[in-house]
């Protein structure tokens, strides 16, 4: 059949993933930890209909040729990993890192996650765990009825013990930084996995070795541009009606033909 | 049968593949960077002893619109537009100097700097690889730079610089593969004066409303010449009804 008609309905995909990659922004726009994510395009393949400069007799040449692109084609979904803002919580397990890094996390399968989601909870074995129950990695465990909990900068863990005046280091929050953190591959529950695009993780103390710093009491929300999201939103309608318009129009021109022919 | 009803065809056949490069161009209205394709008509007139009216017309590529799209503000470190007039070079499916101004960067995993599409992004020497890094920063004349992994933030190291140039958009079509390259074919020389934006992407140059009403023009021209064609078969039945009275 007709190419513009295909051609066109390549559009209306790319304009139907974008629109979903931004209805998924949108309904995150409020989940901890949460990093917005954007579709990139591509035009496809051209054909090659009349070849430019091929010979038109035996000493010329033709001076353009035809070459029909073929539509657009969706490359890539790419995380964007810009800082989310910063909110106080005042909960003393709540963390949020400034900067970069990733806390670690253990699945139950026993493979690593990683996650910028800092709202931790305590495991009824006093184990500091995630809103879904997953162990933190290296894994913390905070001793019973401690008076306070304090998480320094540098991911350093004290508590305070009832009668006792000293203050007691039970442990080291530690994150895992990625050479390419847009490679890392999200699988829900705020979780992202290691790819080979990701390069592997490299853990170390927060503050250090360009690792960002841990804030007690406070989480780092989504980085969803919420007007941003809203204004992409009319132009990917916008774009999507008038690759439907191009699918309709090439249709009557069809119909024209079968018609009066 | 007149020659009248292969000429309409080849005009209705033509217009329809003028659509398709139309719809084309609406289809990427929102891949980033993206130049939109001009398509012209060309007549061929066929001479030979007969009256001088079998004119029939080729689609050609006319260039590429070369107009700058909108720059919109992204905030990702790696997402750079340019300023003004040139272009980054990448490296074409043939090894080649293309030439983009798709400004979505990325790192794949052997650490080299791509766009969007995959392409490779070149430096002055050869494609950009980049060693394990903390940070990045493209500044606005191109310089890759970056803190290097375990390193103190205060110790910057410049990699390489995007090639960025400015030649002649006369010189330039779309090659093989949908890239831009020199219609020569030569490499071009760096331009100093060609500056980058970070943290902003450039549209795609798809002037929407414009591709809409050529999208009517077309409709409209394809259905004349279909008009033509029932002409011609009006005109044929009329002599055979001439041919039946006698």
């Amino acid at each position: 059949m007709n190419q513009a008609l295909w051609i066109a309905k390549t559009g209306l995909d790319a304009q139907q993933t974008k629109m979903s990659n931004i209805a998924n922004n949108l309904a995150n726009a409020g989940t901890t930890g949460f990093k917005s994510s954007r579709a990139i395009f591509a035009d496809l393949l051209y054909q090659n209909v009349r070849q430019v400069g091929a010979q038109s007799s035996q000493d010329t040449e033709l001076p353009s040729g035809l070459m029909l692109g073929t539509g657009v084609r969706t490359v890539a979904t790419e995380k964007l990993f810009t800082q989310g803002n910063i909110q106080k919580t005042d909960n003393q397990l709540d963390m949020a890192i400034q900067g970069r890094g990733f806390f670690q996390i253990l699945l139950p399968d026993g493979t690593e996650a990683y996650t910028r989601d800092g709202t931790f909870q305590m495991s009824e074995q006093g184990e500091l765990v995630t809103s879904g129950g997953f162990l933190m990695q290296p894994a913390i465990t905070i001793p019973e009825n401690v008076l306070s909990v304090t998480i320094g900068g540098d991911g350093t863990v004290s508590v305070r013990l009832p009668g006792s005046s000293a203050i007691s280091q039970i442990g080291n929050v530690q994150l895992a930084d990625f050479v390419n953190p847009a490679g890392l591959q999200a699988v829900g529950d705020n979780l992202f996995v290691e790819s080979s695009a990701s390069g592997s993780a490299q853990s170390g103390n927060p503050g250090l070795n360009g690792l960002g710093v841990v804030l007690q009491g406070h989480v780092e929300s989504s980085n969803v541009n919420v007007v941003e999201e809203l204004v992409n939103m009319i132009e990917t309608q916008r774009a999507y009606e008038m690759n439907s318009r191009a699918i309709s129009t090439t249709d009557q021109m069809l119909q024209y033909v079968a018609n009066n022919l | 049968m007149d020659h009248l009803v292969y000429i309409a065809a080849s005009g209705a056949g033509e217009t329809m593949l003028a659509q398709a490069v139309n719809t084309h161009n609406l289809a990427n209205a929102s891949s980033v960077g993206f130049r939109a394709d001009l398509i012209s008509a060309q007549s061929a007139l066929l001479s030979g002893e007969q009256m001088g009216s079998r004119v029939y017309s080729g689609m050609h590529n006319s260039g590429v619109d070369f107009r700058e799209g909108v720059i919109n503000s992204t905030g990702r470190d790696l997402d750079v537009a340019i300023n003004g007039k040139g272009w980054i070079v990448v490296m074409a499916p043939d090894g080649s100097e293309g030439f983009s101004r798709r400004g979505d960067l990325h790192i794949d995993e052997f650490g080299q700097l791509i766009d969007g599409a995959g392409q490779q992004i070149m430096g002055n020497s050869g494609p950009i690889a980049l060693p394990p890094y903390s940070s990045i920063a493209i500044g606005a004349d191109g310089t890759v730079s970056i803190v290097p992994l375990g390193e103190d933030p205060n110790t910057l190291a410049a990699i390489d610089r995007i090639k960025l140039v400015n030649p002649d958009t006369m010189q330039m079509n779309k090659g093989a593969g949908g890239v831009i390259q020199m219609v020569s074919g030569e490499e071009v020389a760096a331009d100093a004066n060609v500056t980058l934006l970070s943290g902003s992407l450039e549209s795609s140059n798809v002037d929407s409303v414009g591709a809409m009403v050529r999208m009517i023009e077309l409709s409209r021209q394809f259905e004349h010449h279909i008009k033509i064609m029932k002409v011609a078969e009006q005109l044929d039945q009329a002599s055979t009804q001439l041919m039946s009275l006698s």
